[in-house]
C-alpha cells in the first residue's frame, strides 16, 4: 500500500534520508526508530509529501506522492496523520476540530459530520470534552482527539510522528492503549516512536534509522530477537533499560 | 510630453542642500528624542506614582496626536511663552525631539522590560548596588536588545522630517516642491524625492536587519 | 502672556459647522483608507508567506516602495506624477471629471501607505503560528487556500489585533498630511479657524481633543475585539 523506493533528501552537504526504500502492506503495523537526527520524521513526513525529496518514489496504492499531476491534496485526505504537538486548531472546539475537514475537504454535511466525530470521541471516553477548547485538555486527551480527528476521514493508513515524546509520563499509556486498539482493528500504521512496549505488542516489522539510512528492516521477533546491526543493539540496549 | 531631468542637474546644489537640512533635522531629533526618551522612560518606570503617571499622561497624549497639529500648537505656542518669534526651523526641530521622545520612550522602556528578571536578581544577589546593576547588567542588554527598533524608529522619523514642508521649512521634499514649481517639472522632482528616499530607507533598513542577525542572543 | 481667551467660539456659527465638517471629513477619509489598507494589506501580507516565488516577490516588493517613500512624498505622486502617467482618458477623467479629486488622492495614497504596514503585521501575525499548524492542516487534505482560510488567517489575525489597532490610529492620524493637497480636513479646518478668528488656542484645542477621542474609543474597541476574539485556554498575549 506505501511503497518508498530509494528515496533521499539533502539540504547542500547534509544528507537526510539516504537511500531509503520501505514497503508497507495493507494492514501492517510498521514501528521506525533510530537515534535522533536518524532522520524518521523526515521518512515519514515524506509519505505524505509534507516533505519533499530531491530522489527516489513513494507511491500511496500506486499513486506517486512525488509526481506533477497528483492532486496532493486529496491523496492526503486518505491518510491520516498524528503529530508528536498534536497540532489541534486551537480556535475551533474538539468537536469543530474533528468535523470541519470532514465537511470541507470530504463534503460530508454538518449533521453527518458531527455524528462521526461524536460517535469517535466517545470510543476514546472524551464525549464530555466536545464544545472545550484545546488549550483545556491535558496533553494526553489533546493526542487523542488528534487521533479522532484524522480517524474521521476514514483513512487508508495511519502515520504517526512520536505521538508520546511530548507527553507527561503518566498520560503515555492511555495514547498507547488507543493506538493498540486501532492496530488489532487492521489498521495500517507507520509509527515513529521510542515506545518499544509498543512496539513488541504490536508491531508486524521494525525499521531502524540511523543517519539518513534504513540500517535493519525485520520482523518483530527477529529484531528484538538478534538484531544484526551494531548500532541496533546499541541503540536497543540504551532504549530497553526503561 | 518630453520628461526633462536635466533640471535635477541644474539644480543639484540646492537639491542637495535640502537632503543636508533633512538630514540635520532627524540627526538632532533622534539624539535629543533618544536623551529625553530616556528621562521619560526612567520616570516611567520609576516607583513615585507622580512621576510615572505624568510620563504616561504627556506619552499617551503625544502619541494620540497626529504631528502636523503638534507642530503648528508649538508653532503657536512658543512663541507666546517665550515672548518673542521662533524661527520655523527651530520650531520644528523642538517639536520632532518632543514628538519622537514619546515614542522612544515606550521603546527604551520595552527594551529595559525585556531583560529578564533573573538577570536583575543575579546583579542584586552577587552585591552590585542598583545603580551599578543598572549600569553594567541591564541597560547593556536592554540596548542590544532595542537597537534594531530604536533604530528603525529612526528610519520612520527621518521620513517624518519631510512634514516640515507645512512651515516652509527647506528640506529635501520642500526644496524638490520649490524647483517643481519654478520649472514646471513636477514629474522629474518629486519621483526624484520618492527614489531618493526609497533607496536611503532600503539601505538603512537592510543594515539594521544585518545588525539584528549579526549579534541576535 | 497677553491673549484673549474666547472659547465660546467653538460652539457659535460657523466655526461650529466648520468643526463639524473638518471632523467628518477627516472620519471619512480616514474610513476609506482603512478599507484600502486593511484588504490589499492583507492580501499582500498573505503573498509575503506563500511559497510561490513570483507572489511573494509581489508582495515585499510592494512593501518595500510603499513604507520607504515619506507619505507626504506619495500624496505628491499621485497627485502630480500619476494623472501625467495615466493614458489620455483616464487623464482627463482624473483632472476635470472626478469630483474632489484631492480627496480621493488622499485617501488612495493614505490607504496604499497604511497597506504597507497591515501587511507587515499580517505576516508576522501568520509567521509567528508554529509551523507545525500548518503541516497538520497539509496533512489532512486541506488546500492551500483551505489552509489559510480555516488555520493561518482566524489565528494570525487575532493575534495581530493589538498593532492593527495601531495602524488604524496611524490612518486617523496620517490623514492630516491631506491638508498639503487642500483637503479641509480636521487639522486644516483648526488653522482656518485659526486665521479667521486670530484665536489661537482654542481651535488647536478642539482639534486635539477629537483626537484624543478617536484614540480613546479605538483602543476601547480593540480591547473589546480582543477579549471576544481571544482564544479560549490561551493566556493573552495582548496589551501594550
Amino acid at each position: 500500500m506505501i511503497e518508498m523506493s530509494h528515496v533521499s533528501k539533502w539540504y547542500s552537504s547534509f544528507r537526510v534520508l539516504d537511500d531509503c526504500s520501505l514497503k508497507i502492506q495493507k494492514g501492517e503495523v510498521v514501528v521506525i526508530c533510530g537515534p535522533s537526527g536518524s532522520g524518521k520524521s523526515t521518512l515519514i513526513k515524506c509519505m505524505n509529501g509534507l516533505e519533499p525529496f530531491q530522489k527516489g518514489e513513494v507511491l500511496i496504492n500506486g499513486i506517486s506522492v512525488g509526481a506533477r499531476g497528483t492532486n496532493l491534496p486529496q491523496l492526503r485526505s486518505r491518510i491520516g496523520m498524528v503529530f508528536q504537538n498534536f497540532e489541534l486548531f486551537p480556535h475551533m472546539t474538539v468537536l469543530k476540530n474533528i468535523a470541519l475537514p470532514q465537511i470541507k475537504i470530504l463534503n460530508r454535511s454538518r449533521a453527518e459530520a458531527e455524528a462521526r466525530a461524536e460517535q469517535l470521541l466517545d470510543r476514546m471516553g472524551l464525549k464530555v470534552q466536545a464544545q472545550k477548547f484545546p488549550a483545556q485538555l491535558s496533553g494526553g486527551q489533546q493526542q487523542r482527539v488528534a487521533i479522532a480527528r484524522a480517524l474521521a476521514m476514514d483513512p487508508l493508513a495511519m502515520l504517526f510522528d512520536e505521538p508520546t515524546s511530548a507527553l507527561d509520563p503518566e498520560m503515555i499509556n492511555e495514547v498507547l492503549d488507543v493506538m493498540v486498539a486501532l492496530a488489532q482493528e487492521g489498521m495500517t500504521m507507520a509509527v515513529v516512536t521510542h515506545e518499544m512496549g509498543f512496539a513488541r505488542r504490536v508491531a508486524d516489522r521494525i525499521v531502524f534509522m540511523d543517519e539518513g539510512a534504513i540500517v535493519e528492516d525485520a520482523a518483530k521477533d527477529e529484531f528484538f530477537g538478534t538484531p544484526r546491526s551494531d548500532r541496533a543493539q546499541l541503540f536497543l540496549s540504551k532504549i530497553l533499560q526503561h | 510630453m518630453g520628461f526633462d531631468f536635466n533640471v535635477l542637474w541644474q539644480y543639484k546644489e540646492l537639491l542637495l542642500h535640502g537632503l543636508m537640512v533633512s538630514f540635520q533635522l532627524t540627526l538632532v531629533a533622534i539624539a535629543g528624542g533618544i536623551v529625553l526618551g530616556t528621562f521619560l522612560a526612567l520616570m516611567r518606570m520609576s516607583r513615585l506614582r507622580v512621576l510615572s503617571a505624568l510620563a504616561g499622561l504627556y506619552v499617551n497624549f503625544l502619541r494620540s496626536l497626529p504631528l502636523i497639529l503638534v507642530i503648528f500648537w508649538f508653532y503657536v505656542l512658543a512663541p507666546k511663552i517665550v515672548g518673542h518669534p521662533i524661527d520655523a526651523y527651530s520650531s520644528v526641530l523642538i517639536t520632532f525631539i518632543l514628538f519622537e521622545a514619546a515614542y522612544y520612550c515606550e521603546i527604551i522602556r520595552a527594551g529595559i522590560s525585556s531583560v529578564k528578571r533573573g538577570q536583575v536578581q543575579a546583579g542584586l544577589a552577587m552585591g552590585l548596588t542598583h545603580l551599578n546593576m543598572m549600569r553594567y547588567v541591564v541597560l547593556p542588554q536592554a540596548f542590544r536588545n532595542m537597537l534594531p527598533v530604536l533604530l528603525t524608529q529612526s528610519i520612520i522619523m527621518f521620513q517624518d522630517t519631510s512634514i516640515v514642508y507645512i512651515v516652509g521649512v527647506r528640506d529635501f521634499l520642500t526644496t524638490a516642491d520649490v524647483v517643481a514649481n519654478s520649472t514646471n517639472r513636477p514629474i522629474e522632482l518629486y519621483t526624484t524625492v520618492a527614489v531618493t528616499y526609497l533607496v536611503i530607507c532600503f539601505a538603512a533598513s537592510r543594515l539594521v536587519g544585518r545588525l539584528q542577525r549579526s549579534y541576535a542572543l | 502672556m497677553n491673549y484673549s481667551w474666547d472659547w465660546g467660539l467653538l460652539f457659535r456659527e460657523p466655526y461650529v459647522g466648520w468643526i463639524a465638517s473638518g471632523f467628518a471629513t477627516t472620519c471619512i477619509l480616514a474610513t476609506y483608507a482603512w478599507l484600502i489598507a486593511f484588504s490589499v494589506g492583507s492580501v499582500i501580507g498573505v503573498f509575503r508567506t506563500l511559497d510561490n516565488k513570483i507572489l511573494s516577490t509581489i508582495g515585499t516588493v510592494y512593501v518595500e516602495i510603499f513604507r520607504n517613500i515619506p507619505l507626504l512624498a506619495q500624496m505628491f505622486i499621485w497627485y502630480f506624477v500619476i494623472p501625467e502617467l495615466l493614458p489620455h482618458d483616464a487623464q482627463i477623467y482624473v483632472k476635470r471629471g472626478m469630483p474632489n479629486p484631492q480627496f480621493w488622492t488622499a485617501v488612495v495614497a493614505l490607504g496604499l501607505y497604511t497597506a504597507s504596514r497591515v501587511a507587515e503585521q499580517v505576516r508576522s501575525g501568520i509567521q509567528s503560528i508554529p509551523s507545525g499548524q500548518r503541516a497538520a492542516a497539509l496533512a489532512m487534505g486541506f488546500t492551500s487556500t483551505q489552509v489559510y482560510r480555516y488555520v493561518l488567517l482566524p489565528i494570525g489575525f487575532r493575534t495581530v489585533i493589538p498593532s492593527l489597532t495601531n495602524d488604524f490610529l496611524g490612518v486617523f492620524k496620517n490623514s492630516s498630511l491631506a491638508l498639503t493637497l487642500g483637503v479641509m480636513e480636521l487639522t486644516a479646518t483648526a488653522r482656518q479657524i485659526e486665521e479667521y478668528s486670530f484665536q489661537s488656542f482654542e481651535p488647536y484645542a478642539a482639534a486635539t481633543v477629537l483626537y484624543s477621542c478617536v484614540t480613546l474609543l479605538a483602543i476601547t474597541l480593540m480591547r473589546y475585539l480582543e477579549r471576544r476574539t481571544r482564544i479560549t485556554g490561551t493566556a493573552s498575549a495582548g496589551g501594550q
